[in-house]
Parts: structure tokens; C-alpha cells; sequence
């Protein structure tokens, strides 16, 4: 589905290398987790896998459903069936949460060549999928993200993931910031889109996540590349022992 | 030019109509602070940012026929039609105009009658509003102008009286003076719309009487070559309300300039404004809000998006004088550069003599928030359809300031509908 060679990617404004050459591939329907410490590099790898700007990728490919993506823009990315749930949602002021979703879900059936869906069948489905999230009318209704408590705003990204029906999904440290009830609903969510076609790549600092949304596969990434991947059992170690020893192992 | 040459040039090209002796009167002293004052220039404190050339000028602006009989973005919603084609009233293409709670005359025939209602009130608070700051294009409307409403609400009016100025010939240096006044208790709407001339100088006398309401809502006409000023005096006694929306959308200069007084308790005023323009765009909102009274309430609302070189100015004033205690005055603007060659030119000012008041300004200018492009790029929307997107989402604050739900949704789409076309053409 997703599959990541050698991919270097520095800042644009600054020639400061973020990612060394990461080598990824995740197979349809393969949940993978990655983990590292702080500056590492994996909200990067999401964003430039997501396609915004203010990095410049030096060497490298990602393909993505059989298309090299690192020269689309974000919409065309989305409409390839690619989705990031954001670290930090951004609140749009005077954008209606509902408009938004409408009209992304339309612009990508529109780019799909799929028939857009009318206000009435977009707000039937809508209303069923914010239910299973505890996503009021009233929070529907509201501006994107404005005025929502940190476990709102992360239900909100997994509403509009559940919306979108993507192939490939990228969760950036979805668990930042919740509490274990909102983190237990944010992952029932996720596992109630998981399926043989879509597949998952969890960033995370911590394991907790990963005992709610068992991964197949654990990455460690540290200055920029992948330095070990593993089983579930591998986060698990993280936990414990902490990063020091599998970075002195890398060193 | 010097100052008095080119203000007596301008007058020698009207004349004065022959009325009844009260509208004489009114237009004589209008013309006499206008030779006194003469025609603002760029050494006025108001006018630094905006060049007053482009109204003062003998010269008739080059026509433009971008606007010809647009028709007006309020024909869908139940109103009394009034037209003006090329400045003047027509009869034929306006509703009735006897209804109950509502007395409307034009000018050209209420001035020539000796005890109009109107007598009263014409050109009074054109009069009141020349000072601290001249207003001296008002006066040369109220000297001048030979057209434009009487109109008296005494009743509370459901259906809003919409206004439409068709442009249909090469007409320039059309001036209108309406003159409103709202009895206690009674409320109205007042919708205008369309594109005036291809130069303009409308006035608009507002007096608002006890717990009466007055709902404004305008959309100038969107020619590109349009050059405009307009004049809103309001003058509000208690427990009353106005609300004034504009929506302007290009032009080459467009000035609109607000007085408003607050002389009763428990009134409120509300100001709003949205713009879009680009190229040679110049628009402009000076205001003046005069608390004279406790308990009073005043907002400013304007937002501007500018691009391709276009100029945003704001000059808003709040003045809450001694013994205005307990007043809540706002006050934002804010501009949205879409490119680096626009500007925005700001001059919030308050001017507070009561101690126990809460008055605030803020003034902002920016470019589009790129965090919020690249999420909404991120779940599939395109790049041309976001920008619109944020950019609607920034003028709604002032969009919001509407009263009436129909009217706003119908401001917003055709926004929206502008915004489309412009990525075709």
C-alpha cells in the first residue's frame, strides 16, 4: 500500500536534515506503530508524507497505491485515500465543521469521479458516525475545532477519518493530550475502521496507545531513520527500558 | 489645484433647484460651508490615506458598463421594490409605494411642498456631522442633490424596503439624499443594492426614534471602474437600534464614512462592513461614534480582503463623552492580504472622557493562516476552494453582524458565487 525508500528530507528554510534516509512498507489491511523520542523525526515523516510545505525532500520515494506521491499536493494526496489525523488539530474560525466535512468529502468523490452526496444523505451518515464518536449535533455544528477540549478535538479527527473512508491512515500522536476514557474512544474508533483494505501508521510516544490499537509491526526511529522494528512485544520493551538502550545499540 | 479654485469650479457646475424656502434654506447653508471649508485634499487629517481627487474632480470619470442593470442581489426575497435608474426614482419599475406604517415621497417633490414633514430634517445631521471633522462632499450632496427618498416609518414594517440602483446609461456624478426618520416603536429594513453611476455621492439621514430599530444592509455594485462615496448619518434617541452592513466588492474608489449618535439611553449602534477587492481597488471606512449617554452599546466590524495591489482604509472612531457611563464600545478591523503588493492602513481611535466604561479596538492585518490551508488541503479540498474558503470564513465575523438570516445567507453565497467565477475568468 504505502511503500517508503530512502527517503531524506531536510527544512527548506534551513539545510537542516530531519529524516536519513527512512525505509518503510506497510501492506494493505497492516497496522504499524512507530516510536522514538522527542525531535526524532516522526511527525515529519508525517507531514511530508501528507504533503505540507517547508521541507524539501533531497533523495528518496514514497509510492502510495502504486503512485510516487511526493509531487502531488495534500488534496490530491487526500483523494488517493491518504489521511493524517493531526498532533494538534487546527481550530478555522468561521468555517462550519459540518460545511468542512461536506465539502471535503465531496471534493474527493468529486476527484474520484464518484457523484457528490446531497446535503440529506451526507447529513444522515454523518449524524450515524458522530453518535459511535459521542460527537453532539451541537459540536457539528460549531466552527472546525474552535472551542474544543483536547479530547474533542482528536474525536473530531477520527470523526472525519471514519467520514473519508481512506486507505491509508497516519495517527500523529493521536493519544497527546487524553485522558484514558478519551483515549479508549478515540481507539475504539480507530479499530472499528480497521479492515483488510486500510491500513495504519500510529505515531506514538507511549505503548498505552498501542495496547488499545495492536500494531503488527513496531518501528524505532531515532536522528531521522528507522533503527529497529519488531512485533508488538517491542513497545512493550520501549515501556520499560525506555529509549537509552536500543540508541546505544544503534550508536 | 489650489483648494478654493477647484471647490468653486465644482459648485459652478451645478445649480440649485427652486423649492419650497425651508429646503432653500437647508441647501444654502450646506453650499455655504462647502465655499467656506472647500473640498477635502490630502492635507486633511482624514483624508491622508485616500485620494479625495477622485470625487472632487470636474472631470467625468471614464464610463464602464461592468454593472449595467445588474439586478438586485435581493430579488428573491419578499420586499417593497424601489428603483433608481441612472440617479433617478422610477416609478414604473417600483412597487406602490402607499402602505400602511410607511410615507414615502422623493425628494424633488418633498421639498417643494412648505410643510413636508421632512422640512425638520433635511440636512440636519449632514449639518451636526461637519464638525469636529468636515464632511464637505456631504454638503455638496445636500446642496445639490435633486433626488433620493423621504421616507417616514411609524409602524413596525415586516417586509424590508429594498432599494435598487440601476446603472443603464453612461451616467456620472450621480448624487442622492435620502432622508429616513423611524417614529417611536416603529422598525424597518432598508436593503440598497446596485451600481449608482460610474461616479456617485449618496447620503443617507437616519433619525431613529425611541425604542425604534433601523436595519441597514447594502451591496455596492461591483464594476471595477466604480468611484463612490456615501455618508451615513444616524442619530439614535433611547432604547433604539441601527445595524448597518456593507458589502463592497471592487472599484476604484470607494469611500463610505459613518456618523453616528448616540443620544439616549439603552440604544445600540452596529457598524459592519466586508470588502474584496483587487488591482487599483481603494476602499475606505471612516466612522465616528459618538456616545453622548449612559448605557449605550456600539460596534465595528470590518474586515477587507485585498489583493493584487488593492488598499484597505479604516479610520474608526469612538468618542464616549462625560457622562457616558457604563458604555460598551468594539471596535475591529481587519485586513487579508492575499499577496505581498496590497495594503491596509488603519486608524483605530478612542476618545473616552467617562471612567466607568469598557471600549476596546483591536486592528489586525495578515496574510491567510497556513496552518489552516494545508488542513483543509489535507482532507481533499482543493487548493483555490480552501483559500475562498478561509477567505469567506474571515468576513464572516462581519457578515454576522446581519440581523436577518435570509439576507445573510444570500450576502455569503454571493460572495461565495463571485469567488467562483473569478477562478474561471
Amino acid at each position: 500500500m504505502l511503500y517508503i525508500n530512502n527517503l531524506n528530507v531536510e527544512l527548506e528554510n534551513e539545510k537542516k536534515k530531519i529524516l536519513n534516509g527512512v525505509n518503510l512498507d506497510i501492506n494493505a489491511g497492516e497496522v504499524h506503530a512507530i516510536m522514538g523520542p522527542n525531535g526524532s523525526g516522526k511527525s515529519t515523516l508525517s507531514y511530508v508524507l501528507s504533503g505540507k510545505d517547508g521541507y524539501r525532500v533531497t533523495e528518496g520515494s514514497a509510492t502510495f497505491e502504486g503512485r510516487e506521491i511526493l509531487e502531488l499536493s495534500p488534496d490530491e494526496r487526500a483523494s488517493l485515500g491518504l489521511f493524517l489525523a493531526f498532533q494538534y488539530p487546527v481550530e478555522i474560525p468561521g468555517v462550519g465543521n459540518m460545511t468542512f466535512l461536506r465539502t471535503a468529502l465531496n471534493s474527493q468523490r468529486k476527484s474520484r469521479g464518484v457523484e457528490e452526496l446531497s446535503a440529506a444523505e451526507f447529513l444522515k451518515i454523518v449524524r450515524e458516525k458522530a453518535k459511535n464518536l459521542k460527537i453532539d449535533a451541537e459540536m457539528l455544528k460549531r466552527p472546525v475545532n474552535v472551542g474544543f477540549s483536547g479530547g474533542e478535538k482528536k474525536r473530531n479527527e477520527i470523526l472525519q477519518m471514519a467520514m473519508l473512508e481512506p486507505k491509508m491512515c497516519i495517527l500523529d500522536e493521536t493519544d497527546s493530550g487524553l485522558d484514558v476514557d478519551a483515549m479508549k474512544l478515540v481507539a475504539e474508533g480507530v479499530n472499528a475502521l480497521r479492515s483488510k483494505d486500510r491500513s495504519f501508521l500510529v505515531i506514538t510516544h507511549y505503548q498505552r496507545l498501542l495496547d488499545h490499537i495492536v500494531p503488527d509491526v513496531v518501528h524505532i526511529m531515532a536522528d531521522g531513520k528507522i533503527i529497529k522494528s519488531g512485533g508488538a512485544d517491542l513497545a512493550l520493551e520501549v515501556e520499560n527500558n525506555g529509549y537509552s538502550d536500543l540508541l546505544a545499540e544503534y550508536n | 489645484m489650489p483648494k478654493t479654485n477647484l471647490t468653486e469650479q465644482k459648485i459652478s457646475s451645478y445649480s440649485l433647484p427652486t423649492e419650497a424656502s425651508w429646503a432653500i434654506k437647508s441647501r444654502k447653508s450646506a453650499l455655504n460651508w462647502l465655499e467656506t471649508t472647500g473640498l477635502p485634499n490630502r492635507r486633511d487629517e482624514y483624508w491622508k490615506n485616500t485620494d479625495p481627487s477622485y470625487f472632487n474632480t470636474i472631470k467625468k470619470p471614464e464610463r464602464n458598463k461592468i454593472d449595467y442593470v445588474e439586478n438586485s442581489i435581493f430579488e428573491n426575497i419578499d420586499r417593497i421594490n424601489i428603483v433608481f435608474e441612472d440617479g433617478y426614482f422610477n416609478a414604473s419599475k417600483s412597487d406602490e409605494l402607499l402602505l400602511k406604517g410607511i410615507e414615502i415621497d422623493t425628494i424633488s417633490v418633498a421639498n417643494q411642498k412648505d410643510n413636508h414633514w421632512s422640512a425638520n430634517y433635511f440636512g440636519v445631521l449632514e449639518k451636526s456631522s461637519q464638525v469636529p471633522v468636515e464632511r464637505t462632499l456631504a454638503s455638496l450632496n445636500t446642496a445639490f442633490a435633486v433626488e433620493g427618498l423621504a421616507i417616514r416609518i411609524t409602524d413596525k414594517i415586516d417586509k424590508p424596503i429594498s432599494i435598487t440602483y440601476l446603472h443603464t446609461n453612461d451616467t456620472s456624478d450621480v448624487l442622492i439624499h435620502h432622508v429616513i426618520k423611524i417614529e417611536k416603536n416603529a422598525s424597518v429594513t432598508i436593503l440598497e443594492s446596485g451600481g449608482v453611476a460610474s461616479r456617485s455621492n449618496c447620503l443617507m439621514e437616519v433619525f431613529v426614534c425611541e425604542n425604534a430599530e433601523f436595519d441597514h444592509v447594502r451591496v455596492q455594485g461591483r464594476s471595477h471602474e466604480k468611484i463612490a462615496v456615501t455618508h451615513l448619518f444616524a442619530n439614535l434617541l433611547k432604547d433604539s437600534s441601527m445595524k448597518s452592513f456593507t458589502l463592497t466588492v471592487n472599484g476604484k474608489s470607494i469611500r463610505n464614512e459613518y456618523v453616528v449618535d448616540i443620544n439616549g439611553e439603552n440604544s445600540k449602534a452596529h457598524l459592519g462592513g466586508a470588502a474584496v477587492g483587487d488591482r487599483g481597488f481603494s476602499q475606505d471606512d471612516t466612522i465616528f461614534v459618538s456616545h453622548n449617554n449612559p448605557n449605550c452599546e456600539s460596534r465595528q466590524v470590518f474586515k477587507k480582503v485585498l489583493r493584487n495591489g488593492a488598499k484597505g482604509v479604516f479610520q474608526g472612531k469612538i468618542l464616549v463623552k462625560d457622562g457616558a457611563q457604563k458604555t460598551d464600545g468594539y471596535q475591529i478591523s481587519q485586513g487579508l492580504m492575499l499577496d505581498d503588493d496590497s495594503s491596509f492602513l488603519a486608524k483605530p481611535e478612542l476618545e473616552i472622557y467617562a471612567d466607568d466604561v469598557i471600549c476596546s479596538h483591536g486592528s489586525t492585518c495578515g496574510e491567510i493562516d497556513n496552518a489552516a490551508l494545508f488542513y483543509l488541503t489535507s482532507r481533499g479540498i482543493p487548493m483555490a476552494e480552501a483559500q475562498d474558503m478561509l477567505v469567506l470564513a474571515f468576513l464572516n465575523d462581519a457578515i454576522e453582524e446581519i440581523s436577518d438570516e435570509s439576507i445573510r445567507t444570500i450576502i455569503g453565497s454571493r460572495l461565495k458565487d463571485w469567488m467562483v467565477k473569478r477562478h474561471k475568468s
